[in-house]
């Protein structure tokens, strides 16, 4: 098998809105600026995927439009997931793995500003059952957290403890949305308080992946995808335990996690509840620095948190701060589908 | 820079769906005042039930009912009900195990407040008035403290059962193009067609959208183009178009402003339609209040020569 790196990340500042800009404007600064860092130009990219969804802005067809930020004439090698990033860079990643393609562009982008995301994020789910009551995400994530404290794995205080923790890691991260000392606040959905839950904002993020020695060629120190797996729960919220992540713990598992300690562990969180749930299921220790970003509770753009959290996972090897790292990525209701990731450096 | 424009944009759609045999009797059921579950092959009872087993994806069609009496198995305070949701006074978001059921059905509970409501309290359903085969036939549930509802060993067959369900949907936006279509929307309001220029490859884009999809770099340079322009191909319409008042036939054609990099599309009116031709120069007209031509007309210029517009077809 070819190994495949991760050799440049960029992103955007996370703000709360970003009414001045297009998408393709918000999202074009960031594939300069991850192109930059490895010398590359669109026509040397190989393969190109994305990943967005029109129903947070409500514009239909809107990845369209953010490929004029890429420059796709003459006709490039082109895909789209509507989804977080995570799975647009799973896409390219097997990709690479055939051998069609030494390199590919990553990147994607949420503009969440425009919509109601709560009101939004409730039209994933079941059409029949679920969605005509239209539970919003809070408050299923707040079902998941009662769930937690009933069992005795957390109570408030824990849960407060993980936003603090969060923010306070994330004042070393300049694209944070929120970041420093917040308060908890008032019951969004009890038991979940405001602090408890991301910040809803507008960003966008890209990656480069290399294959083998263009890797070595791109980057000092490239992160290599030791291993990467996704799987998926049952989409019936009364049929899963909501307290476990059986799906993350076996995609850590095909994924190779859990063949050595990591260091590093970049968890697609957007609640505090779940960093209990993806502790537990990923056998994170407390020796494991857990979202030194800050995570999503720090900035939580929509399709590309998820990108984020594999992007900030090769950064910290990249810059020598983590040699070995797991990352994660989530979609749908209560880490009903989890993406694991387990990255590399080159031995020091 | 100037304020950015916005407008509100709905998005709303009535979704119609079809059901599978376990969903139809299931939603007719609950017309009925009837609760069905579906036995999985290993002896569990699926509420709501599905199509498929969860474990073993086999089909699964053994419908049981079960009792309309249950207990919480979760549950989430919602101070704040939001449009659509199950009830408009504060509620609680639970998941219920029904009596005779494995799992747990999302719903609402209607309680006086979040000191009234914990895991393993006892609820039942209350009915809707008027139902319909659908999950809001049940209203909510409700707290109940007397005894355990015996099901009525219904076989899940009914004679008319639904077939399908119309769900509507509506989200609520606020709209905002950005900075390039911005400052083309604020010049059309003064009836000026303004494009972008790419810095790179030189092409003026009309209307302009931030970045050269070309080049994949930012316009910037904002160039004022038309009004006059040619026609670079067209098509007669014979189908008139629910809610738009123009009689047909009508031309609708691609025309390049002068100054223009690449076409735009107008209808062509002041002209027969058999008359309209490729080369053909217009001009646009107004209507008061309009926010962008209604229409283009013939400017009376002789033809333009196809080399000067054969790019922009």
């Amino acid at each position: 098998m070819r190994d495949i790196a991760l050799v440049a990340f960029a992103q955007t500042d996370h703000r709360r809105s970003s009414d001045e800009l297009s998408e393709v404007e918000m999202l074009m600064p960031v594939l300069h600026d991850v192109l930059a860092r490895t010398g590359l130009k669109t026509a040397d990219i190989g393969f190109t995927c994305s990943g967005s969804s029109d129903y947070l802005a409500g514009r239909a067809f809107s990845f369209t439009l953010a490929l004029d930020g890429v420059g796709a004439w003459p006709p490039i090698s082109e895909s789209h997931v509507e989804m977080d990033g995570a799975w647009a860079l799973y896409e390219a990643w097997t990709k690479l793995l055939t051998g069609d393609a030494d390199t590919a562009l990553v990147y994607s982008y949420g503009k969440s500003s425009p919509g109601s995301v709560r009101d939004v994020l409730t039209r994933q789910l079941d059409p029949y059952y679920v969605a005509p009551l239209w539970p919003d995400s809070v408050a299923l994530a707040a079902l998941q957290a009662q769930s937690l404290i009933d069992a005795g794995e957390t109570d408030e205080p824990a849960l407060a403890a993980v936003a603090a923790r969060s923010r306070t890691d994330a004042t070393a991260n300049p694209h944070a949305q929120l970041s420093g000392s917040v308060p908890q606040g008032d019951y969004l959905v009890r038991p979940l308080r405001a602090g408890d839950c991301p910040p809803i904002g507008d960003g966008a993020a890209a990656v480069v992946l290399a294959a083998g020695e263009r890797a070595r060629e791109l980057c000092e120190r490239p992160a290599w995808i030791r291993g990467i797996d996704h799987r998926i729960e049952a989409h019936g919220l009364g049929v899963r335990d909501l307290t476990d992540s059986p799906s993350a713990r076996l995609a850590a598992e095909k994924a190779g996690a859990f063949e050595r300690p990591v260091d590093t562990a970049e968890l697609h969180a957007p609640f505090t509840s779940q960093e209990v749930v993806l502790r537990k299921a990923l056998r994170l220790g407390e020796d494991v620095r857990v979202n030194p970003s800050g995570g999503a509770l720090a900035a939580n753009p929509l399709m590309a948190a998820g990108l984020i959290r594999i992007g900030e996972a090769a950064a910290a090897i990249h810059r020598g701060d983590s040699d070995r790292a797991l990352a994660h990525a989530t979609s749908g209701p209560c880490l009903q589908q989890n993406l694991v990731a387990v990255l590399e450096g080159d031995p020091r | 820079m100037p304020e950015v424009l916005t407008a509100p944009l709905t998005v709303e759609f009535p979704f119609t769906r079809s059901l599978g045999p376990v969903q139809s009797a299931f939603l007719t059921g609950l017309r009925e005042r009837v609760v069905l579950g579906v036995r999985t092959g290993d002896g569990r009872v699926l509420v709501p039930p599905v199509e498929y087993d969860p474990v073993t994806a086999d089909e699964i069609r053994d419908l049981v009912e079960v009792a309309p009496t249950g207990t919480v198995t979760t549950w989430a305070w919602n101070h704040a009900p939001r449009r659509g949701q199950p009830l408009d006074t504060p509620f609680a978001w639970v998941l219920v195990r029904l009596d005779g059921a494995d799992t747990a059905l999302l719903h609402a509970l209607d309680a006086p407040g979040p000191d009234a409501v914990h895991t393993g309290m006892r609820v039942r359903v209350r009915w809707a008035a008027s139902r319909e085969g659908a999950i809001t036939d049940i209203a909510c549930f409700e707290p109940y403290d007397g005894e355990q509802q015996q099901p009525g060993g219904h076989s899940g067959e009914f004679a008319d059962a639904i077939t399908g369900i119309v769900t509507p949907a509506r989200l609520d936006y606020t709209y905002s193009p950005g900075r390039a279509q911005t400052a083309y929307l604020r010049a059309l309001a003064d009836r000026r067609t303004m494009g972008e220029r790419c810095p790179s490859c030189r092409k003026v884009y009309v209307p302009p959208r931030g970045a050269c999809p070309t080049c994949g770099v930012a316009t910037t340079e904002q160039v004022e183009v038309g009004p006059a322009g040619t026609v670079t191909t067209f098509c007669i319409v014979n189908i008139k178009a629910r809610n738009l008042d123009i009689e047909v036939p009508y031309v609708y054609a691609h025309i390049a402003l002068d100054g223009a990099g690449l076409a735009l599309h107008g209808r062509i009116g002041g002209i027969p339609y058999d008359q309209v031709r490729m080369g053909l120069r217009v001009e646009p007209v107004w209507t008061e209040g309009a926010r962008h031509p209604d229409h283009y007309r013939p400017n009376g210029e002789p033809d333009a020569e196809y080399d000067t517009y054969k790019e922009l077809l």
